[in-house]
């Protein structure tokens, strides 16, 4: 057994809670914007087919909305509960970013209540349209404000601490920090892509079980089309982030590349296993890409891990987590690209076999790159909890029994996320898509990009 | 003004909104679930689905915005009370995820089961109670301070009369602010089976709400000698709520002004709550903190202020929009749209 203690339990359970919430909250950000997308396009090319389509997503998206909603209420408490420190020195400082963003919940779940109630109930399509825009902002707001919240947390700044006394503090210095610009970018936009790839790889294994209705196909093509806008995107923010990292937390990046030494004409380090004595083997080399991610040419000397305090490295297997995350980025960037290029040139069929089941792993993959992504931003932090400020340990709680409740949420979450799996499925099969197109009268209606 | 009280009147008043909003949804999850096990929720399903579905939501934002409210303007209680509440506050989490979730699968998935139903009616009686001793223990007496280490008494909380008491009066609080308030949806609705039934269970509930809330009260005399005397120096705010719950009751009791009668039970609330906050001050945990040693940096303190009064700029017409489509609508409420 180890030795009780509240550190450690409070880590996993604040990992656990954050893990499982960004899942929904991924989709909550991004899904809002997908709904808007179809049914901008169901109006404008007055396309039943794409109403429909948003109309479904909605209702599934009420589902994910109701578990962000409250595993977000349980990590809004545990943060008081289980970093009570940590909490006194954040509201200290960045206390109006999280603040501000429980109006843009507020925001967002008076607009969704009404959205999700009056689709029938104005004379314009368009005012019904209306409403989702205010879905749509308040929901990249939100994760807006929080990922400024933890951009603070990897470079605190914005007050001084003199003598142990906090002054001088400066709430709007705090929120726009050196981190915030490619940190949000980069949440925001990975939120819109897991959220297209998810919702493309339903209509892609619809489309695999033989279901014929170019439904499915309409589905598939615009959710592809806004993936592929968002990878191109996220690969270019991704490489700002690269760069910030070098500049403001190089030892997170050298982590990150198993880099040691400090050299210009750093190789980017792919995959590998690391020896006891720190050598690098099985590993893909592309030689100069480091240094070009770390400051756009070959070269950029990037410090490498010899060169800081030992005391304060993150863990080292973070290089997984970044590698799986820039991984799954360039996969799901190139299946996008070949199904939008394939669908462009007529010439050939985008809707076999191989693509598909490619779309379809994509949904589960990008999910696995914010899981990935995160751990390594998180992880990659430690020991600090606000880097260079205060650490983990010193933030956390010293209660006791931390350990009884993270076995209690280990067993809420796994019935709360089973059920919902469960419902979002019964829900869809009691009403496929084919039945409420027949039902609507538009089974054959609006068949443009039909092949 | 100072900038403290300022801090302090935000964050009792969206505290007192969530009093009123979670009622009427926890109460309404109770009814919906002993209606159905007593098969008269073909009465009262209707209603009750109405006027929560649209709003749910809504209800659990004032909640997070006064949790997170409260760190930002007094930081130390998240010291104070974060450790003290661990496991109070993950009960109440733990509760809450269940009610919330459940509620969503229940209404929007694709079955009406009796387990969802027992868990949304059941939950919404324990929220409040568990909820309910964050102000039991601002009383004093149940938290120990240790060079710096902050412990809850569970022993106390437990064994204590006014803490009971408070989870009780919590309890039938919730049921008589829900029944008014749906004996009132109900009649603008027209609906007379629902609405007979639901004043019934208004009046049913009144003077458990009101006698416990006189027992608490003399029950706090023990418990915290110093803000007791400090309520009996404005005892005319109780007389005053008294008043209210008295025409209230009176108005629901002659079948009269149901939306009148609930108006005014919000008053009985609003003003037992606001003089029970005001002979509070300035301690937010007896007797450890008060709202001048926890208080957040001056720069801060404008910053959140500034925040939140564009936030109700935003916030007011969105809000009355919504009530103007699921309360205000008469159509709506009676089921015609
Ligand atoms: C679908 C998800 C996804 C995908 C495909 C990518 N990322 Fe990412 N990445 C995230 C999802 C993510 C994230 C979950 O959103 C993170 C975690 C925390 C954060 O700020 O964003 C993140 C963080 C993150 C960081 C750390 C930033 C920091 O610590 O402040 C870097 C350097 C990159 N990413 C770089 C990339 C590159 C070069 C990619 C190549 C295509 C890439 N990411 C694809
Ligand atoms: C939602 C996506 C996020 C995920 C998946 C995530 C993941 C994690 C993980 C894995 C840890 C544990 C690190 C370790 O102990 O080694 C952690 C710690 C923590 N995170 Fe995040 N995080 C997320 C976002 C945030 C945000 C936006 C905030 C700020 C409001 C935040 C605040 C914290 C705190 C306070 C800790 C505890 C201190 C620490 O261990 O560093 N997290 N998170
Ligand atoms: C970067 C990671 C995060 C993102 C993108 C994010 C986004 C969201 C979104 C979109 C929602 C609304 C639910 C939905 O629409 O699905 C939500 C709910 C919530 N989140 Fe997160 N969140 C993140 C991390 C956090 C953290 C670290 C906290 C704690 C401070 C937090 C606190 C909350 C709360 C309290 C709610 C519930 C609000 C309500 O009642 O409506 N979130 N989050």
């Amino acid at each position: 057994m180890i030795e009780y203690d509240p550190v450690i339990y409070s880590r996993i359970l604040t990992a656990l809670t954050l893990g499982f919430h960004v899942i929904f909250a991924t989709i909550g950000v991004g899904i809002p914007l997908m709904i808007a997308i179809a049914e901008w396009m169901g109006i404008r090319r007055n396309d039943p087919h794409y109403t429909l389509m948003a109309r479904r997503w909605a209702r599934g998206f009420v589902i994910t909305v109701a578990i962000g909603v409250v595993t977000g209420t349980a990590i809004g408490l545990q943060l008081t509960l289980l970093w009570p420190s940590f909490m006194q020195a954040a509201g200290h400082t960045i206390g109006l970013p999280m603040f501000m963003e429980t109006f843009a919940f507020f925001f967002e779940a008076i607009f969704l209540g009404i959205y999700l109630y009056t689709w029938d109930r104005f004379k314009s399509k368009w005012k019904h349209f209306l409403l989702v825009i205010p879905i749509v902002i308040g929901a990249t707001a939100s994760a807006f404000f929080i990922t400024s919240v933890n951009s603070f947390m990897n470079v605190p700044q914005g007050f001084n601490i003199v003598d142990g006394v906090l002054t001088d503090v400066s709430p709007l210095a705090a929120m726009f920090n050196p981190a915030t610009p490619t940190k949000i970018a980069h949440v925001i936009i990975t939120c819109y892509l897991t959220s297209a790839f998810i919702l493309g790889a339903i209509a892609a294994y619809h489309i695999i079980k033989g279901n014929a209705h170019v439904y499915h196909k309409k589905a598939l093509h615009l959710t592809m089309v806004s993936a592929f806008v968002f990878a191109i995107g996220t690969a270019l923010i991704g490489d700002l982030s690269g760069k910030y990292l070098h500049e403001y937390q190089p030892e997170k990046l050298a982590a990150a590349e198993w880099h040691f030494e400090t050299e210009a004409e750093a190789p980017l380090i792919l995959g590998g296993i690391l020896t006891e004595d720190n050598e690098v083997k099985y590993a893909l080399e592309i030689p100069y890409a480091l240094s070009i991610l770390a400051g756009g040419s070959p070269d950029t000397v990037v410090v490498g891990l010899n060169d800081f305090d030992e005391e304060y490295l993150p863990p080292l297997w973070v290089h997984y987590a970044f590698d799986l995350m820039v991984f799954i980025g360039i996969y799901l960037a190139a299946v996008s690209a070949i199904f939008v290029f394939i669908n462009w040139t007529k010439k050939w069929n985008a809707f076999t076999k191989p693509l598909l089941w490619a779309v379809v792993a994509g949904g589960p993959l990008s999910m696995i790159a914010i899981e990935a992504g995160w751990f390594f931003t998180e992880v990659g932090r430690q020991p600090w909890i606000l880097n260079g400020v205060m650490t983990v340990s010193e933030g956390a709680t010293t209660s006791q029994h931390v350990d009884i409740l993270l076995y209690v949420f280990v067993v809420l979450y796994a019935i709360l996320g089973v059920t919902c799996v469960v419902v979002l499925r019964r829900m869809f099969k009691t009403n496929p898509v084919e039945r409420e197109l027949e039902k609507r009268g538009i089974s054959h209606t609006g068949s443009r990009i039909a092949k | 003004m100072d900038y403290e009280i300022i801090g302090i009147t935000v964050l009792w008043t969206f505290l007192y909104g969530y009093l009123i909003v979670a009622s009427i949804d926890f109460g309404a999850g109770f009814f919906s679930y002993y209606t159905k096990i007593t098969k008269k929720n073909h009465i009262t399903h209707n209603i009750i689905q109405r006027y929560l579905s649209p709003v749910w939501e809504v209800t659990n934002v004032f909640l997070v915005f006064f949790f997170i409210g409260i760190v930002g303007f007094f930081p130390s209680t998240a010291y104070y009370y974060g450790t003290a509440l661990l496991i109070p506050g993950s009960v109440a989490i733990i509760l809450i995820a269940i009610r919330g979730s459940y509620y969503a699968f229940a209404t929007y998935g694709a079955k009406d089961s009796n387990f969802y139903s027992f868990l949304y009616g059941a939950t919404g009686l324990l929220i409040p109670a568990s909820l309910s001793t964050v102000l039991t223990i601002s009383e004093g007496g149940y938290v120990s301070v240790e060079d710096g280490k902050v412990q809850l008494l569970y022993g106390e909380l437990f064994t204590s009369l006014y803490s009971w008491g408070v989870v009780i009066l919590a309890i039938v609080s919730v049921l008589f602010i829900s029944a008014s308030f749906l004996t009132y949806y109900a009649s603008r609705a027209k609906d007379l089976d629902a609405l007979e039934l639901l004043r019934k269970y208004a009046l049913v509930w009144a003077f458990p709400a009101i006698i416990m809330g006189v027992v608490v009260f003399f029950l706090l005399g023990n418990q915290n000698p110093e803000h007791y005397q400090n309520m009996l120096d404005i005892w005319w705010v109780f007389a005053v709520s008294f008043i209210n719950f008295a025409i209230a009751t009176y108005l629901i009791w002659k079948r009269k002004n149901y939306g009148t009668a609930f108006i005014l039970v919000m008053l009985q609330y609003f003003t037992a709550f606001y003089g029970y906050g005001i002979s509070h001050f300035p301690y937010l945990l007896y007797p450890y903190l008060t709202i001048y040693d926890g208080f957040t940096n001056e720069t801060m303190a404008i910053a959140l202020i500034i925040a939140f009064i564009a936030g109700l700029l935003l916030l007011i017409p969105s809000l009355y929009l919504l009530m103007r489509l699921f309360l205000f609508d008469a159509d709506y409420v009676k089921g015609k749209k």
